[in-house]
């Protein structure tokens, strides 16, 4: 198929809106701009990292309007008015969240690389599981309570990857943090 | 990436009518696995009209009992559904066991169903692939094909059409409605892919600028007595090797109705017609069971990897509906 010939030129950037971290932010981006990038390399949002780029590591996760996402497979342009919440918003006020002392207290981490993705999947993980979603280890999903287990955390993470290996910390972190005993 | 054009309608009919106009342009919504195939290079659309908030992200119920999905309507959302949950527990088992937390609140129920498949060539712009470059060859009908399909493949394009979601949808008897420059359509879900035959760089029936605005599904008596199973490489955050969606209805040791779906096994999710027409009337027994399977899986043409696929597909078929049968 012939191209045209401009296809290597940028198209015009496009303003957006966005508020991260509490902060109201207006920026104009080139239409391919990720969320990811636009955190980066816009804002200064260091907290969502860059490990596979591609959705499948979790490194990059965000809470988009209150649930998490990929922030890597999310255009900034799609995404004007959204509200972000990165590792850095969850201690915004100076004060580490439950989740993050849970992590350091169990020392969730090693190179630490993609704990701050970790961290905001694990509290939105905790919302999803309160509001009673069901999850693909759920053995009846249609029950009206379903017990949180150690099974349903790891399955329920399982899109978050640790190339260190700590998950064997990140299990109990998350569990304590959600307040509930050794289960499952 | 190469650039793109990027437009935001203010209305269905205007989102179609700008792709309309386009030559090489797509709808994006959740985004999932669109930007991911223009990073690496397979997808490099001129515009992209964003969709994602002008279908709707509602659940409804029909008045026949059924539910109408709107095509914005997340993964996590449907497959958090108490109705879905109750009434077509497969379909929520199906997105469940897809992707991850973070992509299932992403992706939606259009953008499902319009994924493509995730064959290694079709990825790797180094090789010859004719789904992303017609006329080029099949890297995998003689390369790695473990993951490949056994049904209905073609000389042009072995490949399997990926999603969890469609293959319940597909036993289930959904119904997409689509609207397009020509007006609405409703095509059953179970037609909406196609085999690949000569033009495999064409995933499903749609034409030009046509958009999927919502799903029915449609009351099923039975369909409280569903289920998913999904066969992988590991426990979770993989694509299907098999996979199978079932439904089943048994009165007095007879199967009255049943519905079966595969999925990892072709192009597109594959409805089981010939084993469901070999169990209706028949005993629910173990012995009939796999008989039917056998019948489905008769023009099965494993390629040099991956022929476990039958036995797999057999017993998990065979093993659903023995569950199916035992709970009812």
């Amino acid at each position: 198929m012939p191209e045209p010939a401009d296809r290597e030129t940028p198209e015009p950037d496009i303003e957006v809106t966005l508020r991260a971290d509490g902060t109201d932010y207006r920026i104009a981006v080139d239409p391919r701009t990720t969320l990811l990038d636009a955190l980066r390399e816009r804002l200064g949002i260091y907290g969502p990292k860059k490990g596979c780029d591609h959705g499948q590591c979790g490194a990059c996760t965000i809470l988009l309007d209150g649930k998490r996402a990929n922030s890597c497979l999310a255009l900034a342009v799609a995404h004007d008015g959204a509200e972000i919440v990165t590792a850095d918003g969850l201690a915004a006020d100076g004060k580490l969240n439950r989740m993050q002392r849970s992590f350091i207290e169990h020392d969730a981490f090693q190179c630490g690389y993609c704990t701050p993705g970790q961290i905001v999947s694990a509290v939105a993980m905790l919302e999803e599981a309160e509001a009673g979603w069901p999850s693909h280890v759920t053995t009846d999903v249609s029950a009206e309570e379903i017990p949180f287990t150690d099974e349903e955390i790891r399955e329920r993470m399982s899109g978050n990857l640790c190339r260190c290996g700590a998950y064997a910390n990140i299990l109990p972190a998350i569990r304590e943090a959600a307040g509930v005993g050794r289960q499952g | 990436m190469r650039s793109f054009r990027y437009y935001r309608a203010g209305d269905v009919p205007g989102a179609v009518a700008t792709l309309a106009r386009e030559r090489a342009g797509a709808f994006l919504a959740g985004g999932t696995n669109l930007v991911d195939l223009m990073k690496v290079g397979v997808t490099e659309p001129e515009v992209l009209v964003d969709v994602r908030r002008l279908t709707s992200a509602e659940i409804e119920d029909l008045p026949d009992g059924g539910l109408r999905i709107g095509a914005a309507v997340t993964n996590s959302d449907l497959a958090a559904d108490r109705r879905v949950r109750h009434r077509y527990p497969a379909l929520s088992q199906a997105l469940l066991s897809g992707a991850s937390g973070q992509l299932r609140n992403l992706a939606t129920t259009g953008g499902n169903l319009l994924q493509r498949t995730r064959c290694v060539y079709f990825y790797d712009t180094t090789t010859p692939c004719n789904k992303r470059e017609p006329g080029t060859g099949c890297s995998a009908l003689d390369g790695r094909n473990k993951d490949h399909a056994i049904l209905g493949a073609s000389p042009h394009c072995v490949a399997t059409h990926p999603s969890d979601m469609a293959v319940a949808m597909t036993a289930l008897g959904a119904v997409a409605r689509i609207q397009g420059p020509g007006g609405e359509r409703q095509i059953p879900v179970a037609e909406l892919h196609r085999l690949p035959g000569q033009e495999p760089q064409r995933d499903t029936t749609l034409e030009h600028a046509e958009l999927i605005t919502a799903v029915d599904l449609p009351p099923l008596p039975f369909s409280p007595n569903s289920r998913y199973r999904k066969v992988r490489e590991r426990a979770s955050y993989a694509f299907a090797l098999v996979s199978v969606a079932a439904a089943l209805q048994v009165r007095d040791g007879v199967v009255r109705d049943v519905r079966i779906a595969l999925g990892g096994v072709a192009h597109r999710p594959w409805r089981a017609w010939k084993a469901e027409d070999a169990l209706r009337g028949g005993p629910a027994a173990e012995d009939s069971f796999r008989a039917a399977a056998d019948a489905e899986l008769a023009e099965a043409e494993p390629l040099r990897e991956n022929g476990y696929k039958v036995p797999l597909a057999r017993n998990l078929i065979t093993r659903m509906l023995l569950e199916l049968s035992e709970e009812r």
